[in-house]
Parts: C-alpha cells; structure tokens; sequence
C-alpha cells in the first residue's frame, strides 16, 4: 500500500482530493467514511423506528387501520390498508435486523470507531484506508437487500432475527421464507463482511499508528474499547457468516445442514435429505450473536468512559480497572452463548455450565458501574447534554445488567424465555446503553466534525424527552412478560390472561409514539447546527485528549505534525496547575 | 368485564412454589441493587454539581480496596443465585423414574398428544393430579415449544430428536398451555389447556372413548409389518442386534465411542441407519425415511422400550 512507507511518523502530508467523487464519495479519509456510516447508519435508524412505531401500533390496536392512511403505504398488497397476519413476523424481523446490524454497529464502530481511533492515537488516517473504503461499500448493496426484501413475492424475512431453520429455510412452512429470507441472509453476510474488514483494520491501526509516548496505558478508554470491539469483530462474525451462508445453501441449494431426517410439513415430506441439526445453527448463531451484544456495547461505554471526566473535571475512577473489566466482559463474553438455549432441549449440566459463566460477567460489569460512580465523586459536574446522556447510560446498563441476571439463571429463564421480559432486557441495554452512549458521542464530538456547537437547549429537551419515553416504553415489559405475554405474538388480545395487560399496550405505544417523534428534534438539531451553530474552536468542551489539540473540522491529514504523547488520557484538576486541566501533548517543562 | 390482574400464574405444579420463591428473591436483590446505585448517581450529581460547596480536597482516583469489594460483592451474590437456581433447574430437568408417560408432537399449528394407553387428544392435556407426568415430545415440521405457565415449564420442540419436560401436577383444574418459540404465521393460535383431573376422573375420561390402542401395541404391529425381526434376533441370521433389552442401556459403536440406546438414537438408527453403526455389525440396514411418520416413530419406540424390561418398563400402564 503506497501510504504506509510514509504514514509512521515523518510528517510528509498528503494534499485532500480535489476531484468530488474521490473527496466525498469514494473517499479513503477515514472522518468522510466515519461520517458515510452515520449518514447511513442514521437513515436506517429512521427506517428502523417506524417498523418499530408499525409493531406497537398492532400490539396496541390489533388488526385496525393506521392513522393518517399510512396504511396505503406500508401494507400497499393487503386489502382495506390493514396490515395482512404474514406482516407482523416480517416486521418484528426486519426492525431488530435493522437496528442491530444496520444502525447500531454502523453507529458505533462505523462512525465513532472511523472518526476517533486515528485522532485520538495521533495517526493521520487507517492503517488500510482502501479496505477501510470498502468496508463502507459492502454496506449499501447489504441495505438496498434489506430495504427491497419487504417488498419481494411472499414477504420479507419472517423467522425473526435469529432466523433459526427449519422454519427460516423452508418456504413451505412460512412464505417469508423464500426470497425475502434468502435477501436476508445475503445482507447480514455483507454487513458481517464489513464488520471484519472494520475489526482488522482497527487492530492494525491501534497497534502501529500510535503517535509517540501514546502507550496502551495512555489510550484513552474508547480506543481501549473500539480494541476490544474489533478483537470480538474479527473472531467472531465470521461464524454468523459461515451460519447464514449454510442456511442460504440449506434453502436454495437443497443441502441439509440444519434440517433433520424425517421433517413434512403440513404432512408433505421436504425434498431435502435430511440428517442435519436445527441446534448446530443456533449454536453458530449464537456464538457470534452472544459477543455481537458486546460489540453493541463496549464502544458505547468506552464513549461514556472519555466523556464523563470531561464534565466531571476529574480524572476517571480506576482507568486500569476500567481496561481489564472490558477485556474481561469480551473474553468471557465467548463461552456465554449457550445461555441462549437454555429451553432448546440441551443437556441440563451443560446449561448450568453456561450459566456459571454467564454470572460471572456481573463482576465486570458491576465493576465499571462503580468505576462510573466513582468518578462522579468528588467532581464538578456539569450537565452538558452529553454528560446528561452519560447518566442515562449509566443508569439504564444497571436496569439492563440485572435484568440479565435473571435471564442468566437457568431456572428463572424457563419461565421468562421468549416473553416480553427478555424483550425489555434487550432494549435496556441496546437502546438505553448503546443509544444514549451514541447521542451523548454524537453531542460531544458534533463540535469537532463541523467547527460548531450544537443546540444546548434542544439537545436537552430531546435528551429528557428520550429518557421519559424510553422507560414509558420499555419498563413495563417487565411487567407484562412477567405476566405473560410472549414475543412475536401479533394479537395479545386474543389471549384471556392477557386482558388485564392490554391498557398497558396502549400506554406502551403512546410513548413509543413520543420516543419516535423526539428524535426528529435531534435530528433537526443536527442539520441546523451543522450551518447555524455557534463557532467553537478547537477545544469547546476543554477536554484533553489528541483530537482536541488539532483544528475544528480536523483537516485531511489531521495532524500538520504528528503529536508526541507526554500525558495519561484524563488529566483534570491537577493540583498546583494554572488551567484546571492537561492536555496529553503538554510536555512536562511546560506545565 | 376484565379478569384481574395476577403478576404470576397459580402454582399449580410441585416446583412452582420453589420457583417463586427464587424470582422473588432476585427481583428484591435487583430492586434493591438497582433503586440504590441509581439513587447514588443522582446523589452524587448532585452533591458535586459544578458550584457547589462541597470538600473537594484529594479526590479518589481510584482504590484497589474498593475495586476488591465491588468484585467481590456481586460475584459472591450472583454464586448464591447459581447454587440455588443450578438446584432447582436439575429437578426440574431430569424426571423421576417412574413417570407417566405421554407422547407430544408438535405441528404448525397444533399439539398432537397420545396417553401410555393409546389415547390421542389435540390442544388439550388431561392428566391425574399428584402424578408425575412426562412428556416425550417431538415436532413433525418447524421448532415449536411447549410451555404451562402455571407449571413453570417450557421447553422447545424440535423436529428431528425427542425434548423431555415432566411436572406433577398439584392442583385440580383447567390450566392453559402455549406455543412459546415463534413458529409461523398461526403461532399465536398454537395453545391448548391442561385439565388436571383426580386420579378416578381421570381413569373415566380414559375410558370414555377414542383410539385405544397403547402405542407400544401399535408399535409391535408396526415392527412386524415392516418385518424387522427378520434381521433383528438371535441366531446365525440376525444380521441386526438383539432389541429386546436394548433401550436405556449403552451401545459401543463399530469405530470406537459409546451412545446410551435412548428415544433419540433408535429414531436416529430407524430413519438413518448407517450413522451410528452397533459394533460387530455392516451396514445393511435401509433408511425408512418417508415410511414412517412422527407418531410411528413413538409407538415403535414406545414397542421398543416395552421390551426392555431393564429400562424404563412403562409400568404406568393401565
């Protein structure tokens, strides 16, 4: 690769593109790819939602035509605008697909991972700024997949996310399952593709692109997260990947992978030969989808770990701690995945196996939340609207956390397994955790990418707006899973028991609703900011790692000077000083 | 009129009580744990907001002690839930010698169930109370899952090998029971209800019509219309093992490895004979793949273990 020779150090820059097409689209400047994933990322998260808005409105109001005639548009084959049975279960797939693999890996590792590994370490761009390209270009074919599988012959994708044969790979035993689930498989492929060409080529560049004195020990926490990430990216997601293409060949190739011997449907025999196991795919599943929640959350706590002592002005609590908890979350996060199939009929000695492992990634986690606690003591916090979603982080990873717990125990999972508690478990830690870790990054850094401010005061009212909603959504899942009512069910009216619950639907989706509209202030807030914000300088937050010494968009080659490293990432209020905090270039003759 | 709302369903099972007993307790540990640490932020947010009179002087930047004690606290915590939870959970999952048992399969979108009589009845599951009752189950298509919530068990269904679930049942009455794992567009329609009925009432609603045929008897009929005694028996000729004894007990495999002869290794070696070869034998056997269905599946099995008089002898019988 022609930029490597000269891209450790010496400090020959590079001129930016002048040509459109090579400065904005197919760019190799990893702040252009970082901004390409959030664009991206953001437009899908937009999409996401409203299957979301589509799902509560049928929990809450089964079978009854939408308002504003937006029935026309979403369910354009059904007759009377009103949302045909076969949707649902293409919904409730199509809106986690999205928003795992399509918005919050794109969010978090695509955006932030781009934007701030090579800023914060001191590097002019990616080790591999070629494949870092193509690892954006792999994503828009892989969306295009998902976006038209809603509307082929027979349905989108029907078996849920975690897509398990033999109901994903027979189209006999549901119509979804035929080109849509075959769309389906192409596009996770792709995505997972993108997710490893993005690990490798974070790793690479943590390891060699460290400017001077940068050592592990002074990266600051999200690059010690976006590592971690990657190291789970690159062992992990090529497994789901050899999952999906098996089950591509077990629906279309006529092989039989993970159908057993002897499966009819309807009392017809399937064509295929059989001899297969539907538990091998599961378990492939899960081995990359266990880390994949990981990956979900670690870059969002290492963005929480770098913004909160900004606004507390104090170094954080137990930086070491902090690092090893996260490697010790990744590492045991790849002997957990059977804590997935807990009911799938495994033998019971090796469920208590998964389940001893499983509990004891509560010590890591519970170790951070204190670490985060800790901070907090003895500060001078501000609350800024990124520091505000620092503490809904925070706070949501611990309901998030211990609800986990409870999935965790293989007795209390028998009873809780597939209803809307696990529901609720995985939106405390995906949306309250990852989400607000992604608004309070967006906030933090939005100064730097465009040289402006953005909007104090909206960003609050989106921030409590969210954080109101958020819970009015998703805390009384407890409630009514505990009480019954299970996933992926299109009618929750038509169960007796569920009678008492069916008023809680309703208040559900009016704050689902809320939560929906809320983020169009955010949204606005950006695209106005963007031109109209207040100039900020280099340095608005007075933070003090890397990217803060270089100007406010950071030009082509980020650095003129490649910065020599003399500080730990988080050095505020240090006794005896004249400003209340220390920049990482700082030297020590200067302080 | 709306019926009331109960957080958790009548324990109507031996192990329900246990059950709660153990939520309960997590969900104070949690509560407790969770109201507390969240208070502590907003405490802490607000004792040190910027401005406030508060000691700043030397602030902790870190303390091993502490870093010790929030370790350890939770591991030693989230132990105590292992033990008690692992206690519980191998109960409920290994059935106690002699139980009853029923046949299950699953279908889009229906239970199929078949008493140790020959009794067959659909979405519904009557059974004596005070008994223990298992289940054998198994799916003719997609993955299903069986759960009564008043039972606190669940366990998938799935096609292709035999899931276990048992219960005893402690209480008279009609309890509902539900399709759990999403298995196509009628998923939400997969529910039936289990009537649990005294022992007397039980034995009239047995005897009260329907296909009364015990399917180990079904079983014998299907095992010599395909003729396979032919190879399977004693003598110069038996190309096959000896089945009579043969269920519950272990098998060494030509090429090395042991396998206990259970309902999922002689349904393997009925519908793919040249897997798992027995030692000392060739592979002569053909498939019967397409030949035989889910529910003969059962009764030969159900034959099979009827003539293991080691294993498990269904001496619930009538």
């Amino acid at each position: 690769m022609s930029t490597d020779s000269h891209s450790h150090g010496d400090d020959h820059i590079h001129p930016p593109p002048s040509n459109f097409l090579t400065k904005y689209v197919f760019s190799i400047d990893h702040k252009v790819i970082a901004l390409q994933f959030f664009f991206a990322g953001f437009a899908m998260f937009i999409v996401g939602g409203l299957f979301a808005l589509l799902l509560r409105w049928q929990l809450a109001f089964p079978f009854q035509e939408i308002p504003l005639g937006l029935g026309k548009f979403f369910y354009p084959n059904a007759s009377g605008n009103l949302m045909p049975p076969e949707t649902y279960p293409t919904l409730v797939t199509l809106h986690a697909t999205v928003m795992i693999f399509f918005v919050i890996i794109p969010l978090l590792t695509g955006t932030f991972g781009n934007y701030l590994i090579p800023l914060k370490i001191g590097a002019r761009d990616m080790a591999f700024p070629t494949l870092n390209m193509l690892s954006y270009w792999v994503m828009p074919p892989a969306l295009l997949m998902i976006l038209s599988s809603y509307f082929v012959q027979g349905g989108g994708p029907g078996a849920g996310w975690t897509s398990y044969p033999p109901l994903s790979a027979l189209p006999q035993a549901s119509t979804s399952s035929g080109t849509g689930q075959t769309l389906w498989c192409l596009a996770v492929f792709l995505v997972g593709c993108s997710s490893i060409m993005g690990g490798v080529n974070y790793l690479t560049t943590i390891i060699n692109l460290r400017a001077p004195g940068m050592t592990l020990v002074r990266m600051p926490l999200s690059v010690w997260a976006l590592f971690i990430t990657s190291v789970l990216q690159v062992l992990a997601t090529p497994v789901l990947a050899a999952a999906t293409i098996l089950l591509l060949f077990d629906k279309n190739l006529g092989t039989s992978f993970f159908l057993p011997t002897g499966v009819a449907v309807g009392g017809q025999a399937i064509t295929q030969a059989g001899g297969g196991n539907p538990l091998l795919f599961q378990h492939l599943f899960w081995f990359y989808s266990h880390p994949a929640v990981y990956i979900l959350i670690l870059p969002a706590m290492g963005l929480v770990s770098d913004i909160m002592p900004t606004f507390v002005r104090k170094p954080i609590f137990g930086y070491k701690a902090m690092a090893y908890s996260m490697s010790a979350i990744a590492g045991l996060g790849f002997i957990v995945w059977g804590h997935h199939m807990f009911q799938a009929g495994i033998n019971p000695y090796m469920a208590t196996t998964f389940m001893v492992s499983t509990m004891v990634i509560a010590t890591p986690s519970s170790v951070k939340v204190f670490n985060w606690l800790g901070t907090l003591w003895g500060g001078s916090i501000t609350f800024a609207t990124p520091m505000l979603n620092c503490l809904a982080f925070v706070s949501m990873f611990i309901i998030g956390g211990l609800s986990g717990v409870f999935l965790a125990a293989t007795t209390i999972d028998i009873f809780l397994h597939d209803t809307y508690y696990v529901v609720a478990h995985i939106h405390y830690v995906v949306f309250g955790g990852s989400v607000f870790g992604i608004f309070a990054g967006v906030y933090y850094w939005f100064p730097k990418v465009t040289g402006r401010k953005m909007s104090e005061f909206w960003g609050k009212v989106h921030f409590w707006m969210s954080f109101v909603a958020f819970n009015g959504v998703f805390f009384p899942m407890h409630i009514v899973g505990i009480g019954g009512m299970m996933r992926r069910i299109a009618d929750p009216t038509v169960y007796q028991h569920l009678a008492p619950l069916q008023d809680w639907n309703v208040y559900m989706t009016m704050f689902a609703v809320v939560l929906g509209l809320s983020q169009f202030i955010f949204i606005a807030n950006v695209a106005i900011s963007a031109f109209r914000g207040e100039p900020c300088g280099k340095n608005p937050w007075e933070a003090t790692t890397l990217e803060w010494t270089t100007t406010s968009p950071p030009p082509y080659y980020n650095y003129e000077k490649i910065p020599v490293v003399y500080n730990p990432p988080y050095e505020f209020s240090v006794p005896g000083m004249e400003k209340d905090y220390l920049m990482q270039t700082t030297p020590p003759e200067a302080v | 009129m709306s019926p009331e709302f109960a957080l958790m369903p009548e324990q109507a099972s031996s192990v329900s009580a246990e059950y709660d007993a153990l939520l309960f307790t997590e969900i104070g540990i949690s509560v407790f744990f969770g109201v507390g640490i969240c208070l502590a932020i907003m405490f802490l947010a607000w004792r040190y907001r910027a401005g406030s009179e508060v000691d700043r002087s030397d602030p902790p930047e870190g303390d091993m002690r502490l870093e010790l004690l929030w370790s350890g606290i939770p591991l030693v915590i989230a132990l105590g839930l292992f033990v008690w939870s692992a206690k519980l959970f191998i109960t409920m999952r290994t059935a106690p010698k002699n139980a009853m048992e029923l046949h299950v399969i699953g279908k889009q979108w229906m239970w199929k169930i078949q008493h140790p009589g020959g009794k067959r009845e659909i979405n519904e599951l009557h059974v004596p109370v005070g008994k223990d009752i298992k289940l054998v189950m198994s799916s003719e298509d997609v993955i299903h899952d069986f759960f009564i919530p008043a039972f606190r068990v669940k366990m998938d269904v799935l096609p292709g090998r035999y899931s276990m679930l048992w219960f005893k049942p402690i209480r008279e009455g009609t309890y509902r029971f539900f399709c759990a794992e999403y298995c196509g567009t009628s998923h939400s329609k997969m529910i039936g209800r289990v009537v649990v009925q005294s022992p007397a009432d039980y034995a009239s609603w047995l005897s009260g019509g329907g296909n009364n045929e015990p399917p180990e008897v079904a079983g014998k009929a299907l095992f010599e219309s395909f003729r396979c005694g032919t190879c399977h028996r004693e003598g110069l000729t038996g190309r096959g093992p000896v089945l009579d004894g043969l269920f519950g007990k272990q098998v060494r495999l030509a090429g090395g490895g042991m396998v206990v002869a259970d309902e999922n290794y002689l349904r393997e070696s009925i519908l793919d004979p040249g897997g798992k070869i027995v030692e000392g034998y060739q592979k002569l056997m053909p498939t019967y793949r397409g030949q035989i269905g889910e529910e003969g599946l059962m009764q030969l099995i159900a034959y099979l273990k009827s003539i293991a008089p080691d294993g498990k002898q269904p001496e619930e019988k009538r």
